[in-house]
């Protein structure tokens, strides 16, 4: 049985089906990327999963058990952390208070564990107190991983952690999602830069207006030659 | 005449109207961080919390009885406390009918205005009809509410005016650590600046917002008592102090809970004290300048800040 299985999903926005019919798995302890292009449907996938959107037909199943159409706030209960799009961290609220928030659904923070947070981003335990909203971009990201994690994930969902950061810090934040990956947290991965998140995938689905076309081991979708057209062909030529 | 001494003694009137003024407008302003919505009922709040004080207090004690300090005390506790619960009560209710239907329909702004008025409408004549429409309902005297507590030269401090202050000062106290220090304050931040990511963290959304109106319904019900008794109570009296409130809300920086018991406080002072001031001619502009005023500042204030002193904002003064 696989942690998460998502059968045959569709998702509409009003009258515009956003995800017209797709499935896809993931095993406890992988890393799955899902790649595509802007507005391929990946971060609605995402949404999907962790309860801020409901899909209008189709199941998912955690743990064997449907969880489609639960609210988000229950779904984290379930050890579902997403880290949205756009960090999203709470830009007037401290850093410690945001951290606070992502083990919301706990009595109290683990004390443990939010050592651990600030052992792994040493730069927000320099800036515990300030606000969040003004951190760098890259320090925002940090923050809103550390805080999923807060929240003690079996699932973790990224989206598009390397939007917008400097090249070192994205290989950071890699090698962090390595890191906690490696402790035995499952990840779903959205990217747009597929190269760094097909290098750290065990697998990989590919997404085209709403629909899976592509499918395959990290490995394997990056020797194949659509990826490297569609998505790879930047790095190819520099 | 005494000009300092009767300036003084307006700042004191000042400082007491304004406290009421910004327990209201913590209501206003709660609800607007969470909902980004002006909650035109929340005036009527602060009628029923009159009339529910006066229920309680009217049964325990009667017109010129004088229990000790103590009793006087405890009267008084139970009245801020009834008043609060049917407040809060009413709020409760205000948002599971008038509200909540039409946010889970995604229905325009607008739709929650009309709502809200028409709830307000319903509130007003609803305690009318219950009870009377006279226009002086008072509450029973049980203690003087004039004895001079403090009182230096010319200048002093009445008990009920103390007594409106001190409690609304507590209950600001106690408000703003519960919006930066416990959990539950946390998750009406969170929701305030991201429900959607708050939701993702936990929070369930609908529930914060029922205890936010909660909240703010038990510091209106509770500013209900203190104005009732200290002046008259009646179905229609939540207009004019519900307006000012939300003046001072907007004036502090609406959504921000500093920022509207600022406003509150400031707009009572500069309202009582503008049009007295020492430095006019007596007989030439006077109390019945206090609405003017206190309008006036409000509209000046907003030409040059328009987001109010503060800001808006839900959480710390940022």
């Amino acid at each position: 049985m696989s942690l998460l299985e998502v059968d045959d999903i569709e998702v509409r926005y009003g009258a515009i089906r956003a995800l017209k019919g797709i499935s896809f798995h993931v095993e406890e302890g992988e890393v799955v990327a899902l790649l595509g292009a802007n507005g391929a449907g990946k971060t609605t996938t995402q949404k999907t999963v962790s309860g801020m959107m409901r899909p209008s037909l189709g199941e998912i199943r955690f743990d064997g058990e449907r969880i489609d159409g639960l609210p988000a706030h229950d779904l984290i209960n379930l050890g579902i952390c997403h880290v949205p799009e756009g960090r999203r961290v709470f830009p007037l609220m401290s850093v410690a208070e945001n951290l606070e928030m992502g083990a919301f659904r706990f009595k109290r923070p683990d004390p443990q564990l939010l050592a651990r947070c600030f052992e792994m981003f040493p730069r927000l335990k320099e800036r515990e107190h300030q606000y969040a909203g003004t951190l760098s971009g890259g320090e925002q990201q940090m923050l809103a991983i550390a805080r999923a994690l807060m929240g003690k994930p079996r699932l973790l969902l990224l989206d598009e952690p390397s939007m917008g950061l400097a090249p070192l810090i994205v290989r950071q934040i890699f090698d962090i999602v390595r890191e906690i990956n490696s402790t035995g947290v499952t990840v779903l991965i959205v990217e747009q830069n597929a190269a760094q998140a097909l290098g750290l995938a065990n697998r990989g689905y590919v997404l085209e207006t709403g629909e899976m076309v592509l499918s395959g081991t990290g490995k394997e979708l990056l020797a194949d030659d659509r990826i490297r057209a569609a998505y790879l062909g930047e790095e190819i030529t520099t | 005449m005494h000009p300092v001494q009767d300036f003084l003694n307006f700042l004191i009137l000042g400082l007491t109207r304004g406290s009421l003024y910004a327990l209201i407008a913590l209501g206003y302003t709660l609800v607007y961080g969470v909902l980004q919505l002006i909650n035109f009922a929340h005036s009527e709040v602060f009628m029923s919390g009159a009339f529910g004080s006066y229920l309680v207090v009217n049964s325990v004690v009667e017109d010129g009885s004088r229990p000790p300090w103590y009793g006087v005390l405890a009267v008084i506790i139970l009245g801020l406390t009834s008043g609060g619960l049917v407040g809060a009560g009413v709020a409760w209710c205000l948002e599971r009918v008038a509200y909540r239907p039409l946010r889970r329909r995604g229905a325009p702004k607008l739709a929650f205005l009309i709502s809200a008025i028409g709830a307000s409408f319903f509130l007003s004549q609803l305690f009318g009809k219950l009870f009377n429409r006279l226009n002086n309902n008072n509450f029973p005297s049980f203690f003087d509410q004039n004895k001079h507590v403090v009182q230096i030269g010319g200048v002093y401090i009445t008990l009920m005016q103390a007594i409106i202050m001190v409690s609304a000062l507590i209950m600001m106290v106690f408000l703003d650590s519960l919006v930066s220090r416990t959990k539950l304050g946390r998750s009406i931040r969170a929701v305030a600046e991201d429900a959607p990511t708050a939701a993702l963290m936990g929070v369930n959304i609908d529930k914060t917002i029922s205890r936010t109106f909660v909240i703010g319904g038990f510091l209106g019900g509770a500013a209900g008592y203190l104005y009732g008794s200290a002046l008259f109570f009646s179905n229609t009296m939540g207009f004019i102090p519900g307006v000012k409130a939300f003046a001072a809300a907007v004036l502090g920086g609406i959504g921000n809970i500093r920022g509207a018991m600022l406003g509150g406080l400031l707009l009572g002072v500069v309202e009582a004290t503008v049009p007295t001031a020492p430095w006019y001619k007596p007989g030439w502009i006077g109390i019945e300048w206090t609405d003017v005023v206190a309008f006036l500042v409000l509209v000046l204030v907003l030409v040059v800040r328009p987001t109010g002193i503060l800001g808006e904002r839900l959480g710390r003064a940022a």
